[in-house]
C-alpha cells in the first residue's frame, strides 16, 4: 500500500468569519478523518516522536491502539504521561516537538500528532462529562499531604500525578478562578476555557482539593505550609511582572503589557463588557510589539474585539520568531500587519496623557548574539511615525516573584527564577518547583514535565522521609 | 465566599464593612490592601485594609462609592457574601521609631491613616494627625483616630467641623511650630498627597505615600498598577504600595487613575 504523504488537513474557521468571534479557530478531527490520519503512521520501530515529546507520551501505542478503533486504550496510553492531552492537544508546539522527528516528514508531512491528540482527548472528555454528570468528587481521606502552588500548566499536572499515586494533594491559587495561563493568558479562540474547566474537575476527582484566592506569599508562607502538615510542595507560581522596553511613553493610558491586555479580555472577559465590569480598551489602530505566542494572541485579540488595523511590530524577521508557525499563518490569515526589523523608540501622547502615536525605527540583522539568533541592528535616519489608539507590548515576563521574596532561604537566580535542578529541587528541603518559575516564559508542554518530574521526585523525597 | 459581618454608612456615599477574613486577619498589617470581586461578572478592585483582628478574624473595609464595583459594594447588607477577597497584598509600612511623625488623611483615606497611626505609636512615635474632609458630615473615626495619636487636628474644606482649610494648610502650620518633624506619611486622594509632597520637598521634609493606582491581578503579574518613581517604572503592588512621595510622578499617575472614565460612564448609564 502506497503511504499517504499529506497529512489530512483539520477543518477550521474562516479567517473572514473567525475575526468576528471568540471561538476556537481549529475544529477538530472527526473519527473517520482521525483514522485517515493514523493509517499514515508506519509505526517504524525507532520511535523518535517519543523521544521529541517532553513528556514522552508512548505516541506509537497511542496511534495503534486509535487505528484499530480501541478509543479507550489509546486515551489510557496518552494519560499515562500526560494528564491534560485536551491542552497539550492545542497548545503543545509539535512542529517543534514530535512532529518534527517524524519519520514520515521525511517523505511528505508529518504525522498530525497533536490533531490525533486532541481526537482522542475531547472524545473521551466528552464521554466522561456524559457519564460522571452530576457527580462530585470523593474527598475521602488520603494520604500524606502535598501542597501545589499555582493552578497552571505546571502546578495541575504535579497535582494530577501525586494525587495518582495517593496523595492528599491541595491546589493553590492566588486568582479567583483555577487554571492560570490556561485562563488568563492563553484566549478563547485557542484553548476553550470549558476545556480547561472540564480538565480540572477530573482532577477533583481524582481527590485534588483547590483554593482560590490563596496567595502563598502573602496569606500563607511556605513556612506555614509546612507547619499546617504539608510534607511537601511544589511551587508553581509561574509568570509575574511584564517587562517593558524602558522607552519613553510606556506609561500613557492606552499601553498594556501582554499580560493586563490577556488578563482583561481571558480571565476578565472584558470583551463583553458592559455586561461584565471590567473594561479593555478597544483600539482602531493597534501596535503588538513582540514576536511570540503571547504577540500573536495579543494581535489576534485585539481584532477580534474590532481593530481596524493591527499591526505587529518585531524588531527580528520572521525566520527568528519563537512563535508557532501555525499561529504566524493564522495571524497573517486574519490580516494582521506585520512590520518585521522595526523596533519602537517612543510612544507619543495627547494632553490627557492617552496614546496616539509610535515612533519606529527599521532594523537590519547583524552578527549572531548569545542566543544564536542575528541580533537586530538600528538603521540610521529610518526613523518612522505610525498612528495607534493602542499598544500591547509582548516581550516576555520576569518569574513572580512573591515567593521569592518571601521564603527566607530559597536561592534565587539573577532574573528571579527559582534555582532547581532537573527533578525541580530547590535550596529548600521539601520545596520542589517547575514552570515559568523556574525557566522564565516558555511553553505549556515545558511546565507541565517539570511538573510531571517534580511529581516524581516528591514521590522519593516523602517516602524517603517516612 | 467572604461574609459581611457587619456594614453601614459613614457618611455621603461612605460606607463601612467588616469582613470574615482569618487567613486574612491573621497577617494583615498597617498598610496592606485585599482584592474584591462582588459577584460573577464582577471587577477585581484593591481596597485598603482599615483595620483588622486577628482574635475575631476580621477585617474593616471603608471605601466610597466612586465606580461600578463601589457602588454594588454600598449597596450590599449585612450577611451577605462577596465572592472573592484576596489579601493581605502589598508590603506593609516599615515602621519605625521616627521620633515625631505626622500623619495626614483625606478623606476616605482617613480610613487606612488609623492603622498606620496606630501602629506608629505602638512604635513608640509622637504621632500628630491631620484629617481632612470636605464638610461635616464626610467627618468619621474622629474617636479612633483621637485614640491612635497624640495630637489630633481635624480640618473642614468648608470648615463646618474642626478648623477651616485642606491638610496642606494644617500641615504648614504645623511645620512651622517649635516641634519639628521628622517624617510624613500621606494617604488619600492624588492630588491631596501631590500638595503635601510639593510642600514637604521644599523643606526636605522625608515624605511617604500610599498609592492607589488602578489594579487588575494585584499580585505582581499584570503591570496595570505601574507608576514611576525616581524616573523608574515600578509596579504599586508589589514594590508598594508605600513609595517616597518626593519621587512619585503624581501627574502621570492623576491621568492614569482616568484611564477607564469614558468606559465607566458608559457602564453606569448602561446600568
Amino acid at each position: 500500500m502506497a503511504v499517504e504523504k499529506k497529512a489530512i488537513p483539520m477543518r477550521e474557521q474562516s479567517a473572514q468569519e473567525r475575526i468576528k468571534n471568540f471561538n476556537e479557530v481549529p475544529l477538530g478531527y472527526n473519527e473517520n478523518e482521525a483514522l485517515q490520519e493514523a493509517a499514515r503512521c508506519m509505526q517504524c520501530p525507532k520511535k523518535p516522536c517519543v523521544e521529541g515529546c517532553p513528556v514522552h507520551i508512548d505516541i506509537p501505542a497511542f496511534i495503534k491502539a486509535l487505528k484499530e478503533k480501541n478509543f479507550q486504550k489509546a486515551i489510557d496510553i496518552v494519560h499515562d504521561s500526560d494528564s491534560l492531552p485536551c491542552i497539550t492537544g492545542r497548545v503543545c508546539p509539535q512542529e517543534e516537538q514530535c512532529q518534527a522527528v517524524c519519520v514520515m516528514k521525511k517523505l511528505g508531512e508529518p504525522i498530525s500528532i497533536g490533531r490525533l491528540e486532541r481526537f482522542l482527548a475531547d472524545r473521551d472528555l466528552d464521554r466522561r462529562i456524559k457519564n460522571n454528570a452530576g457527580s462530585r468528587p470523593s474527598s475521602a481521606a488520603r494520604g500524606l499531604k502535598v501542597a501545589v502552588v499555582g493552578s497552571g500548566p505546571a502546578g495541575l499536572t504535579c497535582a494530577a500525578e501525586l494525587a495518582k499515586k495517593g496523595y492528599d494533594v491541595t491546589v493553590f491559587e492566588g486568582y479567583h478562578k483555577l487554571g492560570g495561563v490556561l485562563v488568563y493568558g492563553i484566549p478563547e479562540f485557542r484553548l476553550p476555557k470549558a476545556i480547561v474547566a472540564a480538565e480540572i474537575d477530573l482532577l477533583q476527582e481524582l481527590g485534588v482539593r483547590f483554593v482560590t484566592n490563596a496567595l502563598i506569599g502573602r496569606a500563607l508562607t511556605i513556612e506555614d505550609l509546612f507547619k499546617e502538615g504539608f510534607k511537601a510542595i511544589f511551587v508553581g507560581s509561574g509568570a509575574g511582572l511584564p517587562n517593558f522596553m524602558g522607552i519613553p511613553g510606556e506609561n500613557l493610558i492606552g499601553v498594556y503589557s501582554a499580560n493586563e491586555f490577556l488578563t482583561r479580555v481571558n480571565l476578565m472577559k472584558a470583551y463583553t463588557f458592559p455586561e461584565v465590569d471590567t473594561p479593555v480598551k478597544r483600539g482602531k489602530f493597534v501596535a503588538v510589539v513582540g514576536g511570540g505566542n503571547v504577540a500573536m494572541d495579543s494581535a489576534r485579540t485585539a481584532l477580534r474585539l474590532g481593530a481596524e488595523k493591527v499591526y505587529l511590530i518585531y524588531r527580528r524577521s520572521e525566520k527568528e520568531m519563537p512563535a508557532r508557525e501555525e499561529e504566524i499563518i493564522r495571524a497573517r490569515e486574519e490580516g494582521i500587519d506585520f512590520r518585521l526589523l522595526t523596533n519602537p523608540l517612543r510612544y507619543i501622547g495627547d494632553e490627557k496623557g492617552f496614546i496616539k502615536q509610535v515612533e519606529c525605527i527599521k532594523m537590519e540583522l547583524g552578527e549572531p548574539d548569545a542566543s544564536g539568533r542575528r541580533s537586530p541592528v538600528p538603521l540610521k535616519g529610518s526613523e518612522f511615525i505610525l498612528d495607534i489608539d493602542e499598544a500591547i507590548v509582548a516581550i516576555g515576563n520576569t518569574p513572580n516573584p512573591i515567593i521569592a521574596r518571601t521564603t527566607a532561604g530559597l536561592k534565587i537566580k539573577r532574573k528571579g527564577e527559582i534555582e532547581a535542578d532537573d527533578d525541580g529541587k530547590t535550596s529548600l528541603p521539601g520545596v520542589f518547583a517547575g514552570g515559568d518559575a523556574v525557566t522564565g516564559a516558555a511553553t505549556v508542554i515545558t511546565a507541565m514535565g517539570a511538573g510531571r518530574k517534580a511529581a516524581a521526585a516528591i514521590d522519593a523525597y516523602v517516602k524517603q522521609k517516612a | 465566599m467572604f461574609r459581611i459581618l457587619d456594614t453601614y454608612t459613614l457618611g455621603p456615599k461612605m460606607h463601612y464593612m467588616l469582613m470574615e477574613a482569618p487567613l486574612i486577619a491573621r497577617k494583615a498589617r498597617a498598610g496592606q490592601f485585599v482584592i474584591v470581586r462582588v459577584r460573577e461578572q464582577g471587577e477585581r478592585i484593591p481596597l485598603t485594609i482599615a483595620d483588622y483582628d486577628r482574635q475575631q478574624g476580621t477585617v474593616t473595609l471603608v471605601f466610597q462609592e466612586v465606580g461600578k464595583t463601589t457602588c454594588m459594594l454600598g449597596a450590599m447588607k449585612k450577611g451577605d457574601v462577596l465572592l472573592d477577597l484576596l489579601g493581605p497584598q502589598g508590603n506593609p509600612t516599615e515602621i519605625e521609631k521616627f521620633g515625631h511623625v505626622a500623619v495626614v488623611g483625606g478623606g476616605i483615606g482617613v480610613a487606612p491613616v488609623y492603622p498606620l497611626a496606630r501602629a506608629l505609636k505602638e512604635a513608640g512615635n509622637k504621632v500628630t494627625a491631620i484629617i481632612g474632609y470636605r464638610s461635616k458630615e464626610h467627618v468619621f473615626w474622629e474617636d479612633k483616630m483621637k485614640a491612635a495619636s497624640d495630637n489630633l487636628i481635624i480640618a473642614t474644606n468648608d470648615g463646618s467641623y474642626g478648623r477651616k482649610g485642606f491638610v496642606t494648610d494644617m500641615l504648614k502650620e504645623l511645620m512651622a511650630g517649635a516641634e519639628a518633624i521628622n517624617v510624613v506619611f500621606a494617604i488619600g486622594p492624588a492630588v491631596m498627597m501631590k500638595a503635601v509632597c510639593d510642600m514637604t520637598r521644599q523643606a526636605n521634609l522625608k515624605t511617604i505615600v500610599s498609592l492607589n493606582s488602578l489594579m487588575v491581578c494585584g499580585m505582581g503579574m499584570c503591570g496595570a498598577c505601574r507608576v514611576t518613581v525616581a524616573g523608574k517604572t515600578k509596579f504599586t503592588c508589589m514594590d508598594g504600595p508605600d513609595f517616597d512621595g518626593h519621587q512619585v510622578d503624581f501627574p502621570e499617575l492623576m491621568k492614569r487613575l482616568e484611564s477607564y472614565k469614558c468606559e465607566e460612564c458608559a457602564c453606569q448609564s448602561a446600568g
